[in-house]
């Protein structure tokens, strides 16, 4: 567990003394800002509306109608950023050299994998936490029901865990980090938009091209619920993005 | 301290390593010596754990480096081919991170990376970010780096490659210095290095063994002649003809611009080569000996003149 923090430090520091951290995080709350402003201020102009309006007052809803959108709009912003964040971590050290000073320290493969998961984990939750200041705001002039909010968040933390865990995967296969980043990229687009291929699919394959797409499994986040069917879709999606970056380090060296 | 038995690597259809078996002794420096390609680098990756065998054993203290990977980890420092730096990181920053990999107790850690930067000198640098040092500082603090937490073993690929002359002195010294309570292999394909450095030296090519030994044994084992070149100012095809007369010389052949006089190892035939040459006024210009040199032992060695 020690060993895992030390790498978990070593990754956060890098991420702190190069711009990437600050570029990711400062585009990810710009963008952020930006959404959760135009939804306050929709928001705001139907709430004059729906004031003349009794049937249709009662039907103004905060959470659906600012977080449910924002959260959505965050998910596909982190799905554009987060590539960046995991794209160097085994990339550059192949290509720098230190993979060689990792391999032949007493540090496991295993507990290399999960210290950089773990720093990465640690910027995004950063990330995410930030974002909670403007929502504070709701608070203050509205009412707003928390625990949709909080499993909104909890929703977008653990899919961001398996584009993190992805994005580990494909650095782990080149040094060149823009080929990591890239094929991350499209790797979680493709996953997103797996379940439109379901409209042309029937029976077990339709619920399988349904299952597997992260799109899917968000709606039920934005709409504050949390089921653990997707509990476990996002834990097993980051689970086999680490084992298959085990196994390709292991396997490299045994080529 | 270190054993390779029967190690065979193979990448593919490649093999880089066939058959090799060697034994270096605890608290020798010893040197891996062999052109580019020879299987060096893959020898040593081998040993620090990096790569895994195809074939044969290879152990470290007395620890198999695959069965017993970690513990081989531990107790052995790695100085690969390019040191391993972050180039964003400070020298302490690194060192001290590179400790606690390799498990120094945080309690020691400070005492550690102190020991490390004072043993290669890098006192003036260790504030600064390692992208910012040169290249000589830059091999150094890879040296540093296998130093820091004291292993009985040291494993050197290539420590001078790529250095200047006052910088190859200095990593030369050092690494004398660490000699004694360390069992060391080093890498090269620079002659000199071994010659001035190590006890021994394991010469291969093409991934196999072509001898391994303490240099003085090697030498000896390698038929060679005494004699001396000279040059002369007159009749050097004349002088040719009357120095193959003296008894006890073996061949005496033009070369270049003077003559090679060979005789068995051992006579000390130079008296007699003189006094010729003098008496018969041929202008002794100049007379040095020739010995059989480390260089032509190797060429013999890696063109597979001797096996052992």
């Amino acid at each position: 567990m020690k060993s895992v923090w030390i790498i978990a430090k070593k990754e956060l520091r890098a991420y702190f003394t190069s711009p990437i951290a600050y570029v990711v995080m400062t585009v990810f709350l710009v963008l952020t800002g930006f959404f959760f402003y135009s939804l306050v201020w929709w928001f705001n102009s139907q709430s004059m509306q729906a004031a003349q309006n009794p049937y249709y007052a009662q039907q103004m809803n905060i959470n659906q109608m600012v977080f449910g959108p924002l959260f959505n709009n965050m998910s596909i912003i982190l799905l554009l950023v987060l590539p960046l964040l995991t794209m160097r971590l085994f990339a550059e050290e192949k290509k720098i050299g230190t993979e060689e000073l990792l391999m032949t320290s007493p540090v496991g493969v295993g507990q290399i994998i999960l210290g950089k998961f773990l720093a990465s984990l640690l910027v995004v939750a950063a990330m995410l936490a930030l974002t909670a200041i403007p929502a504070i705001f709701t608070f203050l002039y509205g009412n707003p029901e928390t625990a949709p909010i909080l499993n909104g968040y909890l929703g977008l933390f653990l899919m961001a865990a398996a584009f993190l865990a992805v994005g580990l995967f494909f650095s782990s296969l080149t040094e060149n980090q823009i080929v990591a980043a890239v094929l991350t990229f499209g790797a979680l687009l493709l996953f997103w938009v797996l379940n439109w291929a379901s409209g042309s699919a029937s029976g077990f394959w339709k619920s399988i091209l349904n299952y597997v797409s992260f799109f899917q499994h968000f709606d039920n986040a934005t709409q504050g619920i949390l089921d653990t069917t997707d509990l476990i879709y996002y834990a097993s999606f980051a689970f086999f993005g680490l084992f298959l970056t085990h196994s390709v380090i292991q396997s490299r060296r045994w080529r | 301290m270190i054993a390779v038995e029967h190690l065979v690597k193979r990448y593919g259809d490649l093999v880089a390593v066939q058959d090799l078996s060697f034994t270096v002794e605890e608290g020798r420096i010893w040197g891996l010596l062999g052109p580019n390609a020879a299987g060096k680098t893959t020898t040593m990756r081998i040993l620090t754990g990096f790569l895994p065998a195809s074939e044969g054993k290879a152990s470290v203290g007395g620890f198999d480096v695959f069965e017993k990977a970690e513990t081989v980890k531990r107790i052995l420092g790695y100085l690969p081919e390019n040191p391993p730096l972050y180039p964003d990181q400070t020298v302490t920053e690194y060192l001290g991170f590179v400790a606690d990999l390799k498990k120094v107790p945080s309690g020691k850690k400070k005492d550690a990376v102190a020991r490390a930067v004072k043993a290669t000198g890098l006192e003036s640098v260790k504030g600064r970010l390692i992208k910012n040092i040169s290249r000589g500082y830059k091999q150094r603090v890879g040296l540093a780096q296998a130093l820091v937490h004291d292993p009985k073993v040291l494993i050197l690929d290539e420590p001078t490659i790529g250095l200047d002359p006052a910088q190859i002195r200095e990593i030369r010294g050092l690494i004398q210095s660490l000699r004694g309570e360390r069992t060391i292999i080093l890498s090269t394909h620079i002659l000199a290095e071994v010659t001035q450095t190590c006890d021994g030296v394991v010469i291969i090519n093409e991934g196999r063994l072509k001898a391994s030994g303490s240099l003085a044994a090697l030498t000896a084992s390698v038929e060679h002649k005494d004699g001396v070149a000279l040059k002369l100012r007159r009749s050097a095809d004349e002088a040719a003809a009357a120095l193959v007369m003296i008894p006890g010389v073996e061949k005496a052949v033009r070369e270049d611009d003077g003559i090679r006089v060979e005789w068995k190892p051992g006579a000390d035939l130079r008296e007699e080569v003189t006094r010729l040459v003098v008496e018969k006024g041929f202008g002794l210009l100049e007379m040095r000996p020739i010995t059989m040199n480390i260089e032509d032992l190797y060429l013999k060695i890696v063109s597979g003149g001797v096996e052992q």
